[in-house]
């Protein structure tokens, strides 16, 4: 069998849907937070093999910003779950209902 | 035919390693199966060579963001096992039956163009190496890159914001002496 564009994306929606899974059954606010990283990484998959099926660079440019953006966001995001689990001595997000601090 | 090998050999060590962070228990366990994960689609990045991006998924996914994941998980010391009793049952039903119809849609929408789709790469081969990218993240794509500057510096402000001020206002200063 040769090996095509379509077999990483196939595989890349797979992971996609492991990932929005992981957001939806979970209630742990960290491994919630790594779903969110396996859906970005799928993502920054099928733009990868689209790039190599259309002969475009733009696609990996475009993987470089999604990464960019990523480590932005974790940084900020694990900030915030260290500050909520200073005040709560949790990391279960059906502890965090209330805004009421 | 060795790159297919290749390929199906990372492909079930990446959906092994997403399964286990999907399931386990311990927070731990599921940062080392994100772990493999993301190793293994840096792998697929140099199988479809896309040599940069791969170098970059190394250091930056597997080196710096699962670090940051472990040093977090140790530090507010959630390493241990998840209570999973429900206390509103029907909810991971729910879930369960939505994550599926997800991925349903999904394989459905994209049946059309994928693994039966495009027979082979483009004719003009990409070659992914620092200096096609360059021209075209430098060339191209300047004003956005000094963007990501500004969202980085912005990051690491917030960061720090969050770390040293608490609910009262900021933290007291440690001035390095042992806590009696």
């Amino acid at each position: 069998m040769t090996l095509t564009a379509g077999w990483f994306m196939g595989l890349a929606a797979v992971l996609f849907a492991l990932g929005g899974a992981g957001v939806l059954l979970r209630r742990n606010a960290l491994v919630m937070f790594m779903s969110i990283e396996l859906m970005l990484n799928a993502v920054n998959l099928t733009f990868v093999a689209a790039s190599k099926a259309l002969g475009q660079v733009e696609g990996q440019v475009a993987t470089l910003f999604v990464i960019v953006v990523a480590a932005a966001e974790v940084t900020v995001g694990l900030a915030i779950i260290v500050a909520i689990f200073h005040r709560r001595a949790s990391a279960d997000v059906d502890e965090f209902a209330e805004l009421r601090g | 035919m060795a790159e297919f090998v290749v390929f199906a050999v990372f492909a079930l060590a990446a959906l092994a390693g997403a399964f286990v962070m999907l399931v386990a228990r311990n927070p731990v366990y599921s940062a080392i199966g994100l772990l493999t994960t993301m190793f293994s689609i840096a792998v697929f990045y140099v199988l479809l060579d896309a040599h940069f991006i791969a170098a970059i998924q190394v250091i930056i996914y597997t080196g710096a963001v699962m670090t940051l994941f472990m040093f977090v998980i140790m530090m507010i010391g959630v390493d241990r096992d998840e209570d999973t009793s429900e206390r509103l049952p029907y909810q991971r039903p729910i879930g369960i039956i939505l994550a599926i119809g997800f991925a349903g849609v999904i394989v459905v929408a994209g049946s059309g163009a994928w693994v039966t789709g495009s027979a082979s790469f483009a004719v003009p081969d990409l070659n992914g190496t620092i200096e096609t990218i360059a021209d075209e993240l430098f060339g191209t794509w300047t004003v956005p890159f000094l963007g990501t500057v500004f969202l980085l510096t912005i990051a690491a402000v917030g960061t720090i914001a969050l770390a040293r001020y608490g609910p009262t206002g900021p933290r007291p200063v440690d001035d390095g002496e042992e806590p009696t």
